[in-house]
């Protein structure tokens, strides 16, 4: 068999079967996000069934995967939007990032994995997956609860502190000095300042350069422009993936909805081949030492996400469940802590066990998230029924 | 009349959730994704936080919902202005799927003519259409309002169901 027909055969083989795992995670109401990182670690290399022939192409298409996963994310919301959610949820985005990030960068640091290491599994830690998120509150049907609108601030907060964060992990890990990081982090805020003011005021402008209503003309326009950037603020060493994310928030309007609807089924492709690669790259066997950690991690996060959101709920005056409803719904952790990871671990700056725990902690956080959001409710009634009925109501709201 | 405070909140990535108390406190609304769905939102009565129901509703769905909240109250508006005249009563007369009018103009009624009732308004999709002209189209759904003698008003219930 040729070259070409092999690697024909061993792609269709991986979708199938991506494709298999999906209809299995949907039947059981999970994110496929784990199922996609078991796959790849099975295919990969110490795994049961090693693919040679389509490294190059799985290698660019998880590139894209990463670069559509941002820009359908910075298309998802407006600028104002991100204004508005950052002047209502600062407090408890600041909050969410210490309680979020310590835990990560600590395990890091107990595992002696150097400062880098440590700013990596901070960001591992810190970013709740609003993918799953977003789509588990729309399926428990708490769309029109009070708590949504606390929990979606919060995400807009760490999509904006994403922006902040890759820029300058980008610069540290290509091994820039102290001062260079500085220096990093100063582009980094002047660009998003800059992309930010433009979104506001010249959105339609660059809707327009976009815009087609031809739906192939459109498409072609859309994700060339999100290649190009890409491609662009990785020369600049901003990180493509940063580059993408802002490119989606400077489109706007019914601009971005349209965007979002086209690219929606391409970033599922490539996004699932990005997780099936992240599997590959990672040795299942150096999983096992690491999974004490990872279980730690989930656990220790996970209070920490209810925490976070139980705080910035009570401040907004809701009832106990609603509050304990907000921090559960935070704890999913999915498609950018491998981002982040994937980042670090295609540097080559950080050690190959993180890797393994990064999946490991995903792989916990991913299935461990809508889970936790669909049984926080009959648990926070049932202490409340066992501490004595009517104690303290719910309702305890002034308004 | 007292006035309503809809309450209206952004949903980031998702659209904007418009609601409101009502007497007893809970909280009825809709949710407005992005993409123009509706979902109907009735705020539990033991945690006003959460949702009891909320439910997807096509466009068609959330207009015939409306016409059913608003043309009561259109109705009950006309009823209190019409009071000094006695004998005159305003009503409200919906279209019917595949009934004869379907399809068909406010003229080919010839309600007037043949009742001697006006049609002061057709409420659709929520919407109130005042004084129709005789070339309006009903289509399913459309809720006539009708003002009146009792004995035109059934003449004209009649000529709505049999053409």
């Amino acid at each position: 068999m040729d070259h070409t027909a092999l690697s024909l055969i061993e792609l269709g083989a991986v979708f199938f079967v991506l494709g298999v795992l999906g209809r299995l995670a949907g039947k059981i109401g999970l994110s496929p996000i784990p199922l996609y990182l078991l796959g790849g670690l099975a295919f990969g290399s110490g795994g049961l069934i090693p693919l040679q022939d389509i490294g190059d192409f799985t290698h660019l298409a998880s590139e894209i995967g990463v670069v559509l996963l941002l820009l359908l994310l910075g298309l998802e919301y407006s600028a104002a939007e991100l204004f508005t959610g950052l002047k209502r949820s600062w407090t408890a985005g600041l909050l969410d990032i210490v309680l979020n990030a310590a835990p990560g960068a600590a395990v890091a640091l107990l595992l002696g994995w150097g400062p880098i290491g440590a700013l990596v599994m901070a960001g591992v830690t810190y970013i709740s997956s609003s993918g799953i998120i977003a789509k588990v509150l729309g399926d428990l049907g708490r769309l029109g609860n009070r708590e949504t609108p606390v929990v979606l601030s919060i995400l807009v907060f760490e999509d904006l502190a994403m922006a902040l964060y890759l820029p300058i992990l980008t610069a540290l890990l290509g091994g820039v000095s102290f001062l260079g990081g500085l220096e990093a982090v100063g582009i980094s805020l002047l660009v998003i300042t800059v992309v930010l003011v433009i979104a506001l005021r010249y959105g339609r402008y660059v809707s327009a350069i976009v815009d087609s209503d031809d739906r192939e003309v459109f498409l072609l326009k859309v994700l060339g422009a999100a290649l190009l950037v890409a491609g662009l603020a990785s020369a600049m060493q901003v990180s493509a993936a940063v580059g993408a994310f802002l490119l989606g928030i400077a489109v706007s309007g019914s601009t971005a909805h349209n965007a979002t609807r086209l690219l929606e089924p391409l970033r599922d492709l490539f996004a699932a081949v990005f997780f099936v690669v992240f599997g590959l790259n990672t040795n299942p066997a150096s999983i096992p030492p690491v999974l004490g950690w990872a279980v730690l991690l989930a656990v220790l996060t996970s209070l920490t996400k209810v925490a976070t959101g139980w705080w910035a709920a009570r401040r907004q005056g809701l009832g106990k469940l609603g509050r304990a409803r907000a921090g559960a719904a935070l704890v999913a952790r999915g498609e950018f802590s491998i981002v982040i990871a994937g980042l670090a671990v295609s540097a080559g700056a950080v050690v190959d066990q993180l890797a393994a725990l990064a999946t490991a902690y995903v792989l916990l956080m991913a299935i461990l998230g809508p889970i936790a959001a669909r049984v926080v409710e009959p648990l926070a009634k049932g202490l409340q029924r066992r501490r004595g009925h009517g104690h303290e109501p719910a309702t305890s709201r002034a308004s | 009349m007292t006035t309503v405070n809809v309450e209206v909140t952004p949903l980031p990535g998702i659209g904007v959730r418009k609601d409101f108390a009502i007497r007893n406190g809970r909280r009825v609304g809709v949710v407005t994704h992005r993409d123009g769905q509706i979902e109907l939102i009735v705020s539990k009565s033991d945690d006003p936080d959460a949702c009891l129901a909320s439910l997807p509703l096509t466009a068609d769905e959330a207009g015939a919902l409306a016409n059913l909240l608003g043309a009561p109250q259109l109705v009950a508006q006309l009823t209190e202005e019409h009071r000094e005249v006695p004998g005159i009563i305003t009503k409200q007369l919906p279209i019917k799927a595949n009934g004869p009018f379907d399809g068909r103009t406010l003229g080919d009624t010839a309600m007037r003519t043949r009742t001697g009732v006006s049609v002061v308004a057709v409420m659709r999709a929520g919407q109130v259409h005042p004084s129709p002209n005789p070339d309006f189209t009903f289509t399913a759904g459309d809720v006539i309002v009708a003002v009146g003698t009792s004995e035109g008003l059934e003449g004209a219930m009649k000529i709505l169901k049999n053409g």
